[in-house]
């Protein structure tokens, strides 16, 4: 159970190359951190870092405030969970969970009473005999952890452990993992590229891109309150909508038509000195069927026709994408996000809006339909830097 | 091998707060502990080849009898003139590229319906493949030796199968029988390298290709050979320079007589035999060129395995 | 060439005739051999393939005689110290170029290609001479260092690509579970590495038994004479006889070992031959 400290923690490769820059970060003893972003954003340079398997360039990395850069790996009582699980192929479960304390010469009867209890809580007790090519994915995975808690370390490390895990055990895998780290109160960092273990794992998320921070915060605070275009677009499933637009009188107008923004927004857009030109964020759930509404619902925001170009039934909601002419938005940030996401690669004709109607709605693909949105959810971004115009945090 | 690992420095990292512009400690540690490890192999590999080819092209330019060594005597480069221009030379110079072309092709289209099989065989695959490395393991002279049996005129099983007379004693047989134990002995082994490649043709490549028509022909020439060419490549330019070298079988079955010696064989008679260090290290310098000239034309010709990418099976 | 998988009788019946063909190639000139070895010399030349009688004779022969004994030792002794030296030797290195960057590396793996490309013949000049000015002509020592030479080639080679085969990150979950780096290549790496080593080992001893160039240009007497020279120097049981049974029976029993590895070993073998043979 440790406090473990960033303090302008910088990577810096031979060629001067820049993975992580000057991160500042506070994790608390117990907390459960993640470190989320796209590919090649850092992450798992940080995880290493801490970890010691990579040299820190500058800045100083604190466990219980003691300075550690130095220390090697072993020393540092930390372990760590990788994404491949690296188990000993050699090994049975039993002696792959045993190892670490075998190493730190530990009894035996310690030993069998740790692994035990591991395996116990795991769920692992009736494979510790077997090999792991013959576990499963995620029985490997969970031997992988149980390595990790027999030492009962300061800290767990996780580097992305369900990404090699198919789309069911993923979820399932999730909540175990969830419940074990809050029965052990182990300091936990996570890192994935997958927002939505972000979003229902962590206490606190730490957004990275390019090796610097954006936004560190609650999930659900990330979510309502993203700093910065990057946040919004990448928080959040299915993204945020981006709209070019401009800002005129209190007015915003774009693709959709034009909307009178509501006070709180356009007080917030006021302070921050909004310029004309900027994108408009908003989230498909913020948008609904104008026929499900009544008048008085209707007040605060506006109404536009579209066309439904594809519409997804889910059983639960319905998403109805609609393509919007006018411009679209476009800034480095959105690239990023379009280039993790692979649609950079697919041909857009316009803007592609995504909206999530409630189940009820008549919405059918070809038709035309009357949609609403509302206009203070509506998030206001500077095109040139990304700054969230509208952030109230 | 933990001694090893105990006295080298370690490589794990450790982290400095500054880091230096070079390269860090870590990295240092790495390039020592790396270049530890390679110096004994790499010394030996060096001393033992390196120096005594120095030494042959030192010797190649004497007049060195050691019949009588007092005669002995810097002579430049009369030595290659002599060899050069010798009628022995070049036809066995003919000869084992004669021998060459020809079981390398043979053994190439040979091998590649064996690792066909090798790798499609619905029944006995093991003993198929065990089966096949019996040609490789045997000791070539060991295998020579029978088909000399096999060949004699008064024990052989196959002269009076084929009603032949002493074949042994005529060149064109004789080669002929040459290429046959060559062919039998590295036949497997050729195919055991094409297999490795053939494993990794792609299934779906082939599925594919069927559904768009191609017959079994087609599938063979325009999926599976296009995909091998890497590892028919590599396995064509280890064989081709193995087989120039060819000495074993040759000295066995026929001692090179009527005009069926290698270079390699006439080399070892001019060394060993005729004790004439200064033409049999000619002859050595000259054929170290012969082999360095192949594979230089086969990099250049096909691209074949640079160093350092990967370097074919061994005999 | 067919891609469906699965056979009827028919198809399982072909493969079959086409395996026993291959077996049949294979194994004939063994079983000649093999049976030239039991042939009793007067039925040496009635030119049958199976003898029509039999006899130890030529075994006992051969056992009777120092010079193959002493062969067979030669050829035991010399081998085995050669694949110890150059397995140890080529491990090492292998280990340093699979999983360490330093300088000299692509020089070194060339150098090694060249090597195994190299004409032996052109060694046994120079080496001729060398050894008999160091006196190491007609020992042993004389033929190990050429044997270790030839060999390393290959097992820096496949002893490379085995090493290749283990991930990374083992090390590393290692160094976090609190292991030191030699910790770590003892209990993680070394186990691991085994099988590889062992095949290496075994590719490496069929090399050296299966020389017969430098056998015969370094060695004259039975000294150091390997089993493949001895061979071609044995005499019959009088002058006027030429030894076919002795060199068959010698023969065959050089032959065991190789069969009885390839029989045992043969998954290793072909997965050490094939493993880098072929960049994958």
């Amino acid at each position: 159970m440790a406090e473990i400290v960033l303090d302008k923690l910088t990577k810096r490769y031979p060629d001067g190359a820049l993975a992580v820059s000057e991160v500042d970060i506070e994790i608390s003893d117990g907390e459960f951190i993640i470190l989320v972003g796209p590919s090649g954003c850092g992450k798992s340079t940080m995880l290493n870092m801490i970890a010691g398997l990579e040299d820190i360039s500058s800045g100083e990395l604190r466990i219980d405030g003691k300075r550690v850069n130095e220390k090697a790996p072993k020393d540092r009582d930390i372990a760590m969970v990788f994404q491949s699980y690296a188990l000993y192929p050699h090994m049975s479960v039993r002696e792959n969970m045993a190892f670490p304390l075998r190493l730190a010469k530990v009894d035996d009867a310690t030993v069998k009473a740790k692994v035990d209890e591991a395996a116990k809580i795991l769920d692992l007790t009736q494979h510790l005999e077997r090999k792991p090519a013959n576990l499963s994915g995620g029985q490997r995975q969970r031997v992988a952890m149980g390595r990790a808690i027999v030492r009962s370390p300061k800290a767990f490390l996780m580097d992305e452990p369900l990404s090699n895990l198919d789309a069911k055990l993923r979820v399932q895998m999730r909540t175990s993992v969830s419940k074990l780290q809050k029965q052990l109160a182990t300091t936990t960092v996570y890192v994935t590229h997958d927002q939505t273990e972000a979003m229902t794992l962590g206490d606190r998320v730490v957004v990275l891109r390019s090796g610097l921070v954006q936004q560190v915060g609650s999930p659900q605070f990330l979510y309502e309150n993203p700093a910065n275009l990057f946040v919004a677009g990448f928080i959040g499933s299915p993204a945020m909508n981006f709209l070019a637009g401009t800002l005129e009188n209190g007015r915003l107008t774009t693709g959709l038509g034009s909307v009178a923004l509501s006070d709180r927004v356009r007080q917030l857009a006021e302070a921050a000195k909004a310029p004309r030109e900027l994108i408009a964020g908003i989230r498909p759930e913020h948008f609904e069927d104008a026929r499900l509404l009544d008048a008085a619902a209707k007040e605060e925001g506006t109404t536009f026709a579209a066309t439904v170009d594809v519409l997804e039934s889910m059983g639960s909601d319905k998403y109805a994408y609609f393509t919007i002419e006018g411009e679209t938005a476009t800034s480095s940030e959105l690239d990023e996000l379009a280039a993790d996401a692979g649609s950079a690669d697919v041909p857009a004709s316009g803007a592609q809006l995504v909206t999530r109607l409630s189940a009820a709605s008549a919405a059918k693909e070809g038709e035309k339909v009357d949609v609403w949105f509302d206009a203070d959810k509506v998030q206001l971004f500077d095109p040139k830097n990304g700054k969230n115009l509208t952030y109230s945090g | 091998m933990s001694q090893t690992v105990d006295t080298a420095p370690t490589a794990e990292a450790t982290p400095s707060g500054k880091k230096k512009p070079a390269l860090s400690e870590g990295k240092r540690a790495e390039r020592r502990l790396g270049l530890m490890l390679c110096a004994p192999a790499a010394f030996v590999m060096v001393a033992v080849t390196g120096w005594p080819i120095v030494y042959s092209v030192w010797l190649s330019l004497q007049r060195y009898d050691l019949r009588f060594p007092d005669q002995r005597e810097f002579v430049g480069l009369s030595n290659y003139v002599a060899v050069l221009t010798d009628g022995y030379w070049w036809t066995a110079f003919g000869i084992t590229s004669l021998i060459t072309v020809v079981s390398v092709v043979i053994e190439l289209v040979l091998g590649m319906l064996l690792a066909l099989v090798m790798h499609r065989t619905l029944v006995g695959r093991g003993l198929v493949r065990t089966v096949s490395l019996i040609p490789y393991g045997i000791v070539t002279v060991v295998a020579a030796f029978s088909w000399y049996y096999a060949w004699f005129p008064d024990t052989g099983y196959l002269t009076s199968m084929l009603g032949l007379e002493a074949p042994l004693t005529q060149q064109i047989p004789s080669l002929l029988i040459i290429i046959l134990a060559e062919v039998w002995k590295t036949t497997p082994f050729m195919a055991l390298l094409l297999m490795a490649g053939l494993a990794l043709v792609p299934e779906d490549l082939l599925k594919a290709a069927s559904m768009d028509g191609a017959t079994g022909w087609q599938r063979f020439t325009k999926v599976i050979v296009p995909v091998m060419k890497p590892a028919i490549l590599v396995a064509l330019l280890f064989r081709t320079l193995d087989a120039f070298r060819i000495f074993d079988n040759i000295f066995v079955l026929t001692k090179g007589a009527n005009d069926t010696s290698s270079v390699s064989m006439q080399a070892y008679n001019n060394l060993i035999r005729g004790l004439n260090l200064g033409i049999g290290s000619t002859m050595s310098v000259l054929i170290f060129l012969a082999v360095a000239i192949i594979a230089f034309l086969f990099i250049k010709l096909f691209g074949a395995s640079a160093p350092g990418n990967d370097a074919g099976g061994r005999r | 060439m067919a891609i469906i998988t699965g056979g009827t009788t028919g198809r399982k019946a072909k493969w079959a005739f086409i395996d026993i063909v291959i077996v049949l190639y294979a194994l004939i000139p063994v079983v000649w051999t093999l049976s030239l070895s039991f042939k009793t010399t007067e039925s040496q030349t009635d030119k049958n393939f199976f003898p029509s009688e039999w006899t130890f004779q030529n075994y006992r022969d051969i056992f009777t005689t120092d010079e193959f004994i002493r062969a067979l030792i030669n050829s035991i002794g010399i081998a085995i110290i050669s694949t110890l030296i150059a397995v140890v030797l080529g491990t090492m290195a292998a280990y340093a170029i699979a999983r360490l960057d330093f300088p000299g590396k692509q020089a070194l793996v060339g150098v090694s290609l060249l090597i195994a490309m190299f004409p032996q013949v052109s060694l046994v000049s120079p080496l001729f001479e060398m050894e008999r000015n160091l006196g190491l002509f007609d020992t042993w020592a004389g033929l190990i260092f050429p044997y270790i030479t030839f060999a390393l080639p290959l097992a820096i080679y496949t002893l490379s690509a085995f090493f290749r085969e283990i991930p990374w990150e083992l090390e590393k979950a290692a160094k976090m579970d609190g292991a030191t780096p030699a910790q770590a290549f003892r209990r993680v790496i070394a186990p691991l590495a085994a099988p590889g080593v062992f095949t290496t080992a075994i590719l490496v001893f069929i090399f050296c038994w299966n020389d017969f160039l430098f056998a015969i240009s370094l060695t004259s007497t039975s000294a150091s004479r390997t089993v493949p020279a001895a061979l071609s120097f044995f005499t019959g049981a009088s002058q006027f006889e030429v030894p076919t049974g002795s060199i068959s029976a010698a023969a065959v029993v050089i032959t065991i070992p190789i069969i009885v590895f390839v029989l045992f070993f043969q998954r290793r073998i072909v997965a050490g031959l094939t493993s880098g043979a072929v960049k994958g």
